[in-house]
């Protein structure tokens, strides 16, 4: 964990802190972790096919969003809000070079 | 877990909590289920700001005494009888265990997605739906010195392109499939609904700097930077460059997202599960919102794409109607007409031009979830067709996001829902329902 990008939001000093794939992301309450892993870069995840993949429809419908969080596979990340020691890990991460 | 109801409404956007405040006010125990963290819907989601009306039915809903089922989502129906019926909900925190939701009247106030239609390049990060982009910007996604293109069709784009600039986003182009001309009536249409013609100009007015391109689509979403680009080569595969059609002209605009979506199409998985009568997609009601099944009540965009207002009112008329207000509900629905002209008129501003039929190459995917390129959907017959062949919409979503292309692209109408109607644990659908008679909850009446 090097790295760290923030979000726009206004802060009121109750910044929340979460790892997306190692690199972690500060964020204000209320942000969901679509966004937290936006920022930090890395696809949500991989096709079937291999191509890297984002989130679409932000209302928990297409579930190309779709990550680990605190070892739980399968949460959709749009409907999903950031809390403080967060761990979500993507299938998309891989794709990085 | 256990929860029994008088009136159960499933959503909690406009239409499912004007359906729950007016059930509350009557006296009715209320359980409102709804899959996102905080009520308002779609259109008045959390992360600001909110227009003075969705804060007062937020501040509303809250206060009534009903139990709020936030973060939940329906997977099944495990009895359905004209006396009541038992919904199964799964929680999106998995060690919740899943609830089974005993109710006598049910009101389905499902909303409505967006259409995406498929076009090369679309599976590209960054590239999202006009409200998908809008609810990431509203969830946190800095946007400020982004440039956007914004593309589709619907009253949408006006009203996200307005709120990114306000966030500082460079809007480079609006541009809308349909032509003026197919706009012109939806124009008199506003004309007599003056709030929603205020807000149409405070939006454009908002977006002056930006060119509102008619009968403009895109035709492709590049990876690689246009000769213009200089900025942040990158590592990845993601947009950089759009390609814009308009008056058989083609051009490339470099930019950080695409914001595209064509309109919106219903959510009514629960209602064909339930067997709700339909009519040309949407689930058909009587003058009080009840839908051919007898208990069940539907409001809002399931019953025909009409906005905010419609769905309130839609709501309210749903939720009396449930509690046995039969005359208020009716009084209320005289005021239907007016705004069902509305819903018309934008129906047919939205009508998709046949050749965004041509967008998709043979190689584009269509179906996301199993990556299911048009080249092979061409030689099926149906979407079941497609489904036993191809494994189109045979994913996670379920057929929502390539069934409502299909629809368009081949004419394949959707098969009735079957459960579970969202992926589900195991462990959800193994749970036996509860015997004998469950415990009463405790209302929140804060």
């Amino acid at each position: 964990m090097t790295e760290t990008r923030s979000t726009d939001l206004p802060s009121d000093g109750n910044s929340i802190v979460l790892s997306v794939d190692g690199v972690s992301v500060r964020v204000s309450p209320g942000c969901t972790v679509a966004a937290a892993v936006l920022m930090a870069g890395t696809p949500t995840r991989t096709s079937v096919s291999g191509e890297p993949r984002a989130p679409l429809c932000g209302m928990g419908i297409c579930f190309e969003c779709r990550v680990s969080i605190d070892g739980v596979p399968y949460q959709r990340s749009c409907q999903t809000l950031c809390l403080p020691g967060m761990k979500v890990t993507t299938t998309g991460a891989q794709l990085l070079p | 877990m256990t929860q029994i109801f008088d009136t159960l409404v499933i959503g909690a956007g406009p239409a499912g909590m004007a359906a729950a405040i007016a059930a509350a006010e009557s006296g009715q125990r209320v359980g409102v289920v709804d899959d996102n963290p905080a009520p308002g819907g779609q259109v008045w989601r959390h992360g600001t700001p909110l227009p003075n009306a969705g804060r007062r039915w937020k501040g509303q809903f809250e206060a009534a005494p009903a139990v709020r089922l936030a973060g939940w989502r329906v997977i099944d129906c495990l009895r359905l009888a004209p006396d009541g019926g038992v919904l199964r909900a799964e929680c999106n925190t998995p060690s919740v265990p899943a609830a089974d939701l005993h109710f006598r009247h049910l009101i389905l106030a499902t909303g409505a997605r967006e259409r995406f239609l498929p076009f090369p390049g679309w599976t590209l990060p960054n590239v999202m739906g006009v409200g998908g982009l809008d609810a990431m910007v509203r969830g946190g996604l800095p946007i400020a010195g982004k440039r956007v293109v914004v593309a589709g069709t619907g009253p949408l784009l006006l009203a996200v392109a307005a709120h990114l600039i306000k966030r500082g986003a460079q809007v480079v182009a609006i541009c809308e499939q349909a032509s003026l001309a197919q706009m012109a009536p939806l124009g008199l249409a506003l004309l007599r609904q003056p709030g929603k013609l205020r807000q149409g100009a405070a939006y454009r007015w908002a977006t002056r700097k930006t060119p509102f391109l008619t009968h403009c689509w895109p035709l492709a979403a590049l990876a690689e930077p246009g000769a213009d680009d200089h900025r942040d080569p990158g590592t990845q595969p993601r947009l950089r460059t759009v390609t814009l059609h308009r008056n058989e002209r083609q051009w490339n605009v470099a930019c950080d997202y695409l914001a595209c979506g064509f309109h919106l199409v219903p959510n009514t998985e629960l209602a064909t599960l339930l067997g709700c009568q339909m009519q040309d997609g949407f689930v058909v009601t009587d003058q009080q919102m009840r839908t051919s099944t007898p208990g069940v009540w539907c409001a809002g965009e399931p019953t025909g794409i009409g906005g905010v207002d419609a769905s309130l009112l839609e709501g309210r008329i749903a939720g009396l109607s449930a509690a046995g207000k039969s005359e208020a509900a009716l009084s209320l629905s005289q005021r239907r007409p007016a705004i069902q002209a509305f819903t018309q008129a934008l129906e047919h501003a939205c009508r998709l031009n046949p050749r965004l039929r041509d967008l998709a190459a043979e190689e584009t995917t269509v179906c996301r979830c199993e990556d299911v390129h048009m080249g092979a959907l061409r030689e099926r017959s149906s979407a079941r067709d497609a489904r036993l062949h191809t494994r189109c919409g045979m994913g996670p979503c379920q057929g929502r996001i390539c069934g409502a292309a299909t629809e368009f692209l081949f004419g394949w109408l959707p098969d009735p829902a079957r459960p579970p109607i969202f992926p589900a644990l195991v462990s959800s659908l193994m749970e036996e329902a509860a015997a004998g008679s469950p415990a009463q909850p405790e209302i929140d009446s804060r």
